[in-house]
């Protein structure tokens, strides 16, 4: 089953709500998944510094962050639950082979806009552990999980991010994410987890990559990802939704002149402002929707 | 009329309480409140009521519906009415996937559009779409009718029995086994009685083509035998 959501503000008064309405969304999702959660925040794009999420499972948090400090000089850290994010000027590609150099550190995903939090457990407890509703931003995407082709770890939570300020929530499944893997691969995407989605992200990267836009490597998607699915994709410039053909995987949009809402199910947008008065659709099969700048 | 407001009462307490309306009672006018988007709500209700729900609605709404009368001001997630018996249900907004589907008897009115699967194996209903329907609408439908006075998405009446499709406008593609037909006086007073219920000009009566089944799937084709 699986619960989406995805939310994109208009108006920058909400700003500071965004975590906020979030929450609500994530909570009102967790029967569509309840066996872990994950979401994405993007903040206003800073674009000298690139921020890690990173993941430090069983490890010693204060160890690691004396370490880290050591080895990068303007490091600055902020530890929520079981992550911590790693703020610095450092390139991306010192950074990860630092990350990687520790044993059992799990980056989650990098940029100069998001941050990127998931875990295993009931969405309500996890937004609480990360403290969701004290978070503020321009948009977010947010995923509830009932695990079907892979096991229950942070490993096979979503969102998946597998390029710099990118990341894709699925409902659905995929069919042919073996091949694919494999041709992904030798084109250098890096692909982490056993998981279909992930596959789908690094598709979308691959596409970024060889400089088309998300709504591009979206529509080629329809072709190339067999299975059902419905992704919401985010870059540090907005969102983009879009269902397979046959469409048995729900989405519900509400948009207003302040913000577009996407979920799977509408109550999980109901305690949002105004959404009474707003353009509520279903987006149609086989297209791809995007908000952004 | 009684007031219900699902920020107030559980959505369990208020479906029993419609549910298992007193036969004798005289106080059978209900507006729910607050639906924010709750499945299920007015789902199994057997009595004569009428129910009046003001808001968004999630899945299954009014679903095995007998009897009663359902209005939603608002639009519903899927399965709008699945297997309704008899009553009617009018959406004043539009309606997800699988509005009306396996349904026996009653009426669905929907003001707005459907999205995919309207009707899949209908067995009696009336469903009168005054927006467009998506893909798959009428799939094996058994029984009943279909009114679309907008257009269809792919694959109309695939593998439809013998309930009838009236669309004014155009669909995308006709499923396999189903063909267009022509409309005798049985016919036209059949939707002009359909476009009367949903209080839809009877004079639009000509602008509406009829589709059903070829009935080329119902028998097994010999020339076909290679294929298994």
């Amino acid at each position: 089953m699986c619960g989406i959501v995805g939310l994109y503000l208009k108006n920058k008064k909400y700003n500071k709500d965004l975590g906020k309405f979030l929450t609500g969304m994530m909570n009102n999702m967790s029967t569509r998944g309840p066996d872990s959660a994950g979401f994405a925040i993007y903040s206003t794009e800073r674009k000298k510094k690139y921020k890690y999420s990173i993941c430090y499972n069983d490890n010693n948090i204060k160890e690691i962050k004396k370490n880290l400090s050591k080895e990068i000089k303007d490091a600055k850290i902020k530890i929520i639950s079981d992550h911590f994010v790693l703020e610095t000027s450092l390139k991306p590609v010192k950074v990860i082979s630092i990350i990687k150099s520790y044993n059992n550190l799990n980056l989650v995903g990098y940029g100069n806009s998001i941050e990127i939090f998931k875990q295993v457990g009931n969405p309500r407890d996890v937004v609480n552990n990360f403290s969701l509703k004290n978070f503020s931003g321009t948009h977010a995407i947010g995923h509830t999980r009932m695990a079907t082709e892979s096991a229950i770890t942070t490993d096979g939570s979503h969102p998946y991010s597998t390029g710099e300020d990118e990341c894709l929530v699925h409902n659905g499944s995929l069919s042919n994410h073996n091949n694919l893997r494999r041709t992904l691969k030798k084109n250098g995407i890096e692909i982490k987890s056993q998981n279909d989605t992930e596959v789908a992200a690094g598709y979308i990267s691959n596409g970024l990559l060889n400089k088309k836009s998300l709504k591009e490597t979206l529509i080629d998607g329809l072709k190339d990802l067999d299975g059902f699915y419905t992704f919401i994709s985010g870059t540090k410039n907005g969102l983009a939704i879009v269902r397979d053909e046959i469409a048995c995987k729900p989405a519900v949009v509400a948009e207003t002149n302040d913000y577009v809402a996407i979920a799977s199910e509408f109550q999980a947008m109901a305690h949002l402002p105004n959404v009474n008065k707003a353009k509520i659709f279903e987006p149609e099969p086989g297209l791809v929707y995007s908000w952004g700048k | 009329m009684i007031k219900l407001n699902l920020k107030k009462d559980s959505l369990r307490k208020v479906n029993e309480l419609l549910q298992n309306l007193d036969q004798k009672s005289n106080d059978r006018s209900f507006k729910i409140i607050n639906p924010d988007g709750n499945h299920a709500i007015c789902a199994g209700l057997k009595e004569e009521m009428d129910v009046t729900i003001d808001g968004h609605v999630g899945y299954y709404c009014a679903g095995m519906n007998m009897k009663a009368d359902v209005i939603v001001n608002g639009n519903v997630g899927t399965g709008v009415a699945e297997n309704m018996m008899s009553g009617s249900v009018h959406v004043k907004g539009n309606a997800s996937q699988s509005a009306g589907a396996t349904a026996h008897g009653g009426t669905l009115i929907v003001d707005g559009d459907t999205s995919s699967r309207c009707g899949i194996s209908m067995k009696g209903i009336d469903i009168i779409v005054k927006g467009s329907v998506g893909h798959m609408s009428a799939f094996m439908a058994q029984s009943g009718n279909l009114v679309i006075c907008g257009d269809a998405g792919d694959a109309l009446g695939d593998s439809i029995y013998e309930a009838k499709i009236f669309i004014k406008g155009e669909p995308k593609s006709l499923g396999a086994d189903c063909e267009k037909k022509n409309m005798n006086k049985k016919d036209q007073d059949l939707l002009k009685s359909l476009l009367k219920k949903a209080s839809i000009d009877e004079n639009q009566l000509t602008h509406f083509k009829m589709y059903g089944s070829a009935r080329k799937l119902y028998n097994f084709n010999i020339d076909n035998v290679s294929e298994y």
